[in-house]
């Protein structure tokens, strides 16, 4: 069965979305969207020392994304605001990492990595996106509630008993290493919206956090299914495709509820 | 033996020292109100109690597994956050319905159950921030500028509930407030800060120390007169406080 590319793509796809929805969700309400992009886009970095070095891609990818989190997260609060501060460091790593791979030998497809390559996912690829997910969901899971008190405040967190800033920084890593298992599938460019668009398009529809990311894993896999299915039959690059659905589960609910206040 | 005790406390935000030599401690079931104009460090002071902010000199010593109920200033409500009343008194400590229909009811806000945080009103909130705080079945709480957004009735009942909840359940409180008057007739201490502690003591002592008058004038003596009445029983005593304050509504 897992001879099949559409099956790897689908069970890849469904993987990124396992841990990319609930995630998301966080995002969105932590306000880290730019984060998530920050963190992608320097992951790009991290592809090109790996093609340099001969090393895994993951490997790279994952190092990279993951000093850029703590990197950012360290320095925050310290004089720069957050979001200068990941610009700085998220284009700087991107271009250099553009300027590197070009080095290498420009022989490298590196739009695979910008926007993603789902259909060419192999064996070892999808053990190690289904091993990030479950490592994400595991820690959301485990932590939910003193993630969501830490969301709702700060002080409230410490009052309880909870370092905000571990919380913070456990964020930081998560979002790290969905980046890094979801550059294959959906590519640097596209990772923030798969965290954000299915969270978003979830909104409407609900009136408590658990729900939201609930619904948002249903979105996330619908678009998934939907996206790689609609890449299939027209022939359109897979990973844009499923980011079109989710934009488009995110339209219609919108409308819908619009439609439904009148 | 004090619930938390500050020796020699200072906090420095940045460049700025916002807090310097500041002595604190408070007792069970005591009420301590910590008034100042802004910018004195009131807020800093109590998020320096409970650890939210690193101290640069001296320290605070909190009495070993002390529960701690917190109410912010004001809860930020992010609206991409889908929020019930009932799912936030559950966090982060799972509550049994029966314990949170019972904390709303305690302070005054039962059947919110159901409703979005951000559908309430402000005095609504505060309650529903006041009930999570109780979950915790707390040896003192810990109020930030309570009372902000609500008109002067509405304080005035949130200021007498404070008082009633530290009747029944007998946890100490200590409050921030800029609403001298109102605050000050419900308190056993009133600390004036202003960087540092200016002046300290009963209510009537804090309020005719002219460290007290140079900060806020004379103005609010006559407003703290008419509260007084309200309020017969004595604040010199010792922390014993088994009067009833049913004589004093």
């Amino acid at each position: 069965m897992l001879d099949d590319f559409m099956v790897r793509a689908a069970l890849a796809g469904l993987g990124v979305a396992l841990a990319a929805a609930p995630l998301g969700c966080f995002v969105v309400w932590r306000r880290m969207a730019y984060f998530g992009d920050a963190t992608a886009h320097a992951a790009i970095l991290g592809v090109a020392l790996s093609l340099m070095l001969s090393i895994s891609v993951f490997a790279g990818a994952l190092s990279v994304a993951l000093l850029t989190a703590v990197t950012v997260t360290a320095l925050s609060g310290r004089g720069q605001a957050v979001d200068t501060l990941l610009g700085v460091v998220a284009h700087s790593a991107l271009a250099v990492g553009l300027v590197a791979v070009s080095l290498v030998g420009g022989r490298v497809e590196l739009s695979a990595y910008l926007f993603g390559d789902i259909l060419a996912v192999g064996r070892g690829d999808l053990a190690v996106i289904w091993g990030g997910a479950v490592l994400v969901l595991g820690l959301l899971a485990w932590k939910w509630s003193d993630l969501l008190t830490a969301t709702m405040g700060a002080d409230l967190a410490r009052a309880s008993g909870i370092d905000p800033g571990r919380i913070h920084m456990g964020m930081a890593l998560a979002l790290a290493v969905v980046v890094a298992v979801a550059i294959k599938v959906v590519g640097a460019l596209l990772i923030g919206a798969l965290l954000i668009v299915p969270a978003a398009a979830a909104r409407p529809l609900v009136r408590t956090p658990e729900a939201m990311a609930a619904v948002a894993l249903v979105i996330a896999v619908l678009s998934v299914a939907g996206g790689l299915w609609g890449a299939y039959h027209v022939d359109a690059p897979a990973g844009p495709a499923i980011v079109c659905a989710a934009a488009l589960v995110f339209v219609l609910v919108n409308l819908g509820k619009l439609l439904a206040r009148k | 033996m004090s619930l938390i005790e500050a020796r020699g406390l200072a906090v420095r935000l940045g460049a700025q020292t916002v807090l310097s030599g500041v002595d604190f401690d408070i007792s069970p079931r005591e009420i301590v109100t910590v008034v100042g104009p802004n910018g004195s460090g009131k807020s800093t002071l109590l998020r320096a109690l409970i650890g939210a902010v690193p101290i640069s000199a001296g320290r605070v010593t909190r009495a070993q597994g002390l529960r701690l109920g917190y109410v912010p200033q004001k809860l930020q409500i992010d609206p991409t956050l889908p929020m019930t009343a009932r799912r936030f008194l559950n966090l982060p400590v799972r509550a049994t319905p029966r314990k949170t229909a019972a904390a709303l009811e305690r302070t005054g806000a039962a059947g919110l159950e159901a409703r979005q945080l951000a559908d309430l009103s402000g005095g609504q909130l505060q309650r529903v921030v006041l009930a999570r705080a109780l979950l915790a079945d707390p040896q003192i709480l810990l109020l930030d500028e309570p009372t902000q957004g609500l008109d002067q009735l509405g304080s005035a009942a949130f200021y007498r509930l404070i008082e009633d909840i530290r009747t029944d359940l007998g946890c100490a409180i200590l409050m921030v407030s800029h609403e001298l008057h109102v605050v000050m007739s419900a308190s056993d201490r009133v600390i004036c800060l202003n960087g540092h502690v200016c002046c300290h003591g009963t209510p009537e002592v804090v309020a005719s120390a002219p460290e007290y008058r140079a900060l806020f004038g004379s103005g609010t003596q006559g407003a703290l007169a008419l509260y007084r009445h309200e309020h017969s029983h004595r604040h010199d005593h010792d922390h014993d406080h088994n009067h009833s304050h049913e004589e004093a509504h």
